[in-house]
């Protein structure tokens, strides 16, 4: 064996699908000098690869697991090394019909072909389904079954080609890193192996179930835990063997009892993911050699395994008298939020996480890592999702992880509402006014880590003063309150108080402070001090990373918000491009500020009352900043007036020191019960009054596949200054109109074939041409719902999306797809349905 | 027929056995437990003849309350019964488990009548003892053969007679034994069968007897336990297809055979 390199650009820890395909994307965009390491022997190492069932269902709601999913499964039909074996999920109860009616719609948003079933149709494809117990089925033709160890092999053998070193049977025994360049920074130096010392550049934890031990060494977190999933194959079955094939028959998801059934030759592979959630700590993983046939193959724990033999059987009564062969506790990787961890760790700068992700990602995610590397963004899609940067301190640790994982094991087959609330690990962020909030019947969402109301049970009088509709649809009513329709018209006709203490503060500061923040934004921070802008900040290929707002505090201090789903991305963006002079210091003071929003054409009474300060236009004028004092029941709060509206009514985010906040909440409720204030939750902010004023958020309508032309949010001029995507921005622009614009549309008749008015929840739901055609632009980007809500002023369930251009036109009638049904949709325009003009934001 | 097999719980084996910091026990972290291997062979060989014969397999074992997982895993096979002689799960000394077992079958036999045949494991594979089966047919009278790769049992013969079959260099004997009988066998006697789906279910329902043994530690103690050097071989892939050809020269000719 040849000996290991003193040196490498780029070393990749972990030879499983992942690792592998990593070295060969990063081979096939030039990279050289890299070094890939496992600890076990290959082709196998033992890691989750080796026994993997290998097979890819192609549609999910998610858009970066699907799309990834696909981009997999095409990168091992390429090789060679695919069947498409096609697959059905079955549905036992009512619930589970109307979910495959929701998968019907995903299948149509990602253009995956895929038929419903009845149970006669699905006994045609699968004999030997009892389908006394199946109400229907969702078939997919294009299901696959992947060699992943042979695809593994070859996608190294790339690397290797382009002078690759492997060092199979080589631990990883620390990682070092060294300070800098900017104080509190830390860079990769070295991995020290039981073979040797490398010295690199990069370092890529590819390790899957070990790679938060191998995060470790290094000080840096991969929040993921090793768990079982068992696995048991059963045969031989005549019928199955008589197919002569390793898979004759499609895979069959009992979605109910959260198992599956796949051919593997002359057996049956019986999976589940419903026993309870077994986990292991990393450093309990057995090594190769005291692993009877893996480290990541487990010894099976029956008891935990005897209700979904009975449920196979009912499925599939042959499966009985079959003969149990082989069955484990096989681990597999989950994270807190059933999301992968792809990006560079924010803990050190050129340290990579490429981990948990499953076989049915691998390919893709690979590329989308290697890409990152190579362009300092992926390429692929969006993968805002899957940012290893996106989680908070307190989502780090072991707590957080095995409680969340515990909570979502369950839900792998599960039916998951698109607003789904957790259950564990709750109020681990709240804001001052948390106790108050209690007291009025708050119902929390927790982003992230922080909960915000989304609406206040106490308002439930508002309910009968504007009449509002509740919901027939269960569905459609979970995780939804008509309060929340309600504190939207009392909004708009008297005041509404919205705690935004959940957003993310950071502020840069010293000599280079402003230049800095020019270089991250697209429009000019370099404004008067008190003024702010809102601006996008662009990847290096000018798609969206981040929108948010900026302040200029100060000559040499600039202020940061933003949201608290991207806090953590954008710190980390943040940090990662600072110039290295020493020029600028980033400090994160989220823990010191609360905000608290007032709008509606009551603000300037209620806020005008605690303070005399100018509040028309010319004293505080739109985007402006005014120190004020605030007179709270005798007390004065020092606080900032930040004129600006994300719900469309006039009035002010007011920035005050944290521990002032309930004096602050206290005095604006006192003397906000006269103008007929009411504290409103996230559910007007965040969905309805944002919607009515066409206003983007990010993750929903803005992504790194699209631009500030394609989103509307392009100024006319481009600022002299350079700025992080600038090129490819001005390309854009001089390219002519953007291929696609976002709208928003209204929906104009909410009835199903039941007589039922459905509401759109904004997951993904396609957008379609009258005739029923799929609408994709000349990117392939499909044309689906970015956010769906209610518009109750202007009487409109609305919906956002992109549209061609040709498309996105006043009056434009095209259908949107929900639960497998067609409902007509009206082009409104690319901007407010409600109050176009911004009368009310003026006033 | 009536068949008492008695088996042990031990680890699972293809992995390395750690041993405990003390030198006194295996460390389990990382282990499955398994029917050792010959005992599982006469499960199945019990199991067989009272498919061709008619009758009941009873199982006991002598270990911790998870050594229940063992007798459920025999039932999942067919037996029909299942016997837990408990202890602490310390090791105990083949003197000790076999006065513990004799104990057993003797009050078994009392309420139910007498075994046709004991069936044991040549040897255990975690101690390796080779003679509590000895030790217990000695006790109860009864004839033994050790090592049998083979059993039949003519019940039309006398009071009924077992021909068990062992192997020898060159060939095999058969011997004779008259019931009640007892024989020790090994593995290869059969190729033991998976669980079914519905075995497994099924070997839920089993009613286990628990026993709790009154007999007096044997001469034999354990002093320490200690793994023994490995041979540590390495594979290297000298390459694929042709462009490997030279690189295999090179190795045979290192090697001195080219």
């Amino acid at each position: 064996m040849a000996e290991l390199p003193e040196k490498a650009k780029c070393v990749v820890i972990g030879a499983g699908i992942v690792g592998n395909c990593l070295v060969g994307h990063l081979a096939k965009l030039g990279w050289t000098d890299l070094v890939l390491l496992d600890k076990g022997p290959l082709p196998n190492p033992g890691g989750s690869t080796g026994h993997a069932s290998n097979f890819i269902f192609p549609v999910d709601h998610n858009k970066e697991m699907c799309l990834l999913g696909e981009q997999s499964a095409n990168q091992y039909r390429d090789l060679g090394l695919s069947v498409d074996s096609g697959g059905i999920e079955v549905a036992r109860t009512q619930e589970r019909v109307d979910e495959l009616k929701r998968r019907m719609t995903s299948a149509v948003a990602w253009g995956v072909e895929a038929h419903l079933l009845t149970p006669e149709q699905v006994k045609e494809l699968v004999p030997f389904v009892n389908t006394d117990i199946v109400l229907e089925g969702f078939y997919c033709p294009t299901v696959s079954v992947v060699d992943s160890l042979e695809t593994g092999t070859q996608m190294r053998n790339v690397a290797v080609n382009g002078g690759c070193h492997v060092a199979a049977n080589t631990e990883v025994l620390d990682i070092i890193t060294e300070d800098g360049p900017n104080p509190g920074d830390r860079t990769v130096k070295a991995v020290v192996t039981d073979k040797g010392t490398i010295e690199t550049t990069y370092v890529v934890i590819a390790c899957g179930v070990w790679s938060n031990r191998v995060a470790n060494m290094a000080d840096a977190y991969i929040p993921l835990v090793p768990a079982v999933h068992q696995m048991a194959d059963v045969g031989p079955l005549d019928i199955l063997a008589e197919t002569n094939n390793e898979i004759g028959y499609p895979i069959v998801r009992d979605m109910d009892t959260f198992c599956y059934e796949r051919q593997s030759s002359g057996s049956m592979e019986v999976g589940s993911y419903a026993h309870r959630p077994i986990f292991h700590h990393p450093d309990d993983i057995p090594s190769n050699e005291e692993s009877a046939l893996s480290p990541t193959e487990m010894p099976f724990t029956p008891d935990d395994f005897d209700l979904q033999m009975e449920q196979a059987i009912e499925l599939m009564d042959m499966l009985g008298d079959a003969e149990i062969k082989y069955a484990i506790n096989g681990l597999l990787s989950l994270t807190p939020d059933a999301m992968p961890c792809l990006g560079e760790l924010p803990e050190v700068r050129n340290l990579w996480s490429a981990a948990a992700i499953w076989v049915k990602e691998g390919p893709g995610m690979a590329q989308v890592v290697a890409e990152w590397m190579t362009f300092g963004y992926p390429r692929v899609i969006d993968v805002h999702g899957a940012d290893v940067s996106r989680f908070y301190t307190e989502e780090r640790g072991d707590e957080h992880i095995w409680a969340r994982s515990a909570e979502h094991f369950n839900k792998t087959y599960g039916i998951v509402h698109p607003q789904e609330q957790w259950e564990s690990r709750r109020n681990l962020r709240v804001s001052p006014y948390f106790s108050r909030q209690q007291a009025l019947g708050a119902a929390f969402f927790q982003a992230r880590t922080w909960e915000r109301p989304q609406w206040f049970e106490s308002n439930a009088d508002l309910v009968d003063r504007y009449e509002v509709e509740g919901r027939e649809v269960e569905w459609d009513a979970r995780w939804w309150s008509p309060i929340t329709v309600a504190e939207h018209l009392n909004l708009r006709e008297n005041c509404g108080m919205v705690d935004l203490s959940a957003f993310q503060i950071f502020e840069l500061t010293g000599p280079g402070a402003v230049a800095y923040a020019d270089y991250l934004a697209v429009n000019k921070v370099d404004v008067p001090v008190g003024r702010s802008i809102y601006t996008p900040w662009l990847t290096p290929d000018g798609g969206f990373h981040s929108d948010l707002t900026m302040m200029r505090m100060g000559a040499e201090r600039v202020r940061i918000v933003t949201g608290v789903f991207d806090g953590g991305r954008d710190e980390f963006w943040a940090r990662r491009h600072m110039p290295v002079d020493g020029s600028v210091a980033f400090a994160n003071v989220t823990d010191q500020i609360t905000t608290l929003g007032v709008w509606g054409p009551n603000a300037p009474h209620v806020i005008g009352a605690l303070t005399s300060q100018d509040l028309s236009q010319a004293g505080s004028p739109y985007g402006s900043l005014v120190d004020v004092e605030l007179d709270c029941g005798g007390r004065t709060i020092e606080a900032v007036l930040f004129r600006i509206s994300y719900v469309g009514d006039t009035g002010w985010e007011i920035y005050a020191a944290w521990d002032d906040g309930p004096a602050l909440w206290d005095a604006l409720m006192s003397v906000g019960a006269d103008y007929g204030m009411r504290p409103t939750g996230g559910g007007v902010y965040g969905t309805s009054g944002r919607l009515e004023k066409g206003y983007r958020l990010m993750g929903a309508e803005l992504e790194s596949e699209y631009n500030p032309l394609e989103a509307g949010l392009a100024r006319p001029k481009v600022k002299a200054a350079p700025f992080i995507g600038k090129e490819p921005y001005l390309a854009a622009r001089e390219s002519g109109d953007p291929a696609v614009s976002m709208c928003v549309l209204t929906v104009e008749d909410l009835t199903d074939s039941q007589g039922r008015k459905r509401y759109m929840q904004g997951g993904n739901e396609p957008i379609l041409t009258q005739d029923g055609r799929r609408i994709t632009d000349s990117h392939g980007r499909v044309s689906r719902v970015t956010t769906a809500g209610p518009g109750p002023s202007v009487g409109k369930h609305l919906l956002m999306a992109y549209l061609p251009v040709e498309l996105a036109q006043p009056g434009t009638d095209l259908q949107v797809m929900y639960m497998n049904e067609l409902f007509p949709v009206k082009v409104a325009g690319t901007g407010a349905v409600f109050d176009p003009d911004d009368t009310r934001l003026r006033s | 027929m009536r068949i008492l097999c008695c088996v042990k719980r031990v680890p699972a084996p293809g992995a390395k056995i750690n041993v405990a910091d003390d030198a006194l026990a295996v460390d389990a972290t990382h282990l499955g437990f398994a029917t050792s291997p010959h005992e599982e062979c006469g499960v199945e060989e019990a199991v067989q003849l009272v498919e061709r014969h008619g009758g009941e397999v009873t199982v006991l074992t002598l270990g911790p309350p998870e050594a229940a997982e063992q007798l459920r895993y025999a039932a999942s096979v067919g037996a029909h019964h299942g016997v837990l002689v408990t202890t602490d799960g310390s090791a105990w000394d083949p003197q000790r488990t076999a006065a513990a077992l004799v104990g057993a079958i003797r009050g078994l036999e009392a309420a139910d009548g007498p075994f046709d045949l004991l069936v044991f494991g040549n040897e255990s594979a975690d101690s390796g003892g080779f003679q509590v089966g000895i030790r217990v047919a000695y006790a109860l009278g009864r004839p033994i053969v050790n090592g049998i790769k083979g059993i039949e049992a003519d019940l039309e013969a006398g009071d009924g007679v077992v021909r068990a079959r062992r192997e020898i260099d060159g060939g095999f004997e058969v011997y004779e034994l008259p019931m009640p009988a007892a024989v020790g066998v090994k593995e290869g006697i059969n190729l033991p069968r998976y669980p079914t789906m519905r075995g497994r279910l099924a070997s839920k329902k089993l009613e286990i007897v628990e026993l709790v043994p009154d007999a007096e530690p044997g001469g034999q103690s354990l002093v320490r336990l200690h793994r023994p050097r490995e041979t540590v071989t390495e594979t290297e892939i000298l390459g694929n297809g042709p462009e490997a050809a030279a690189a295999v020269v090179d190795v045979l000719e290192e090697l001195g055979v080219a």
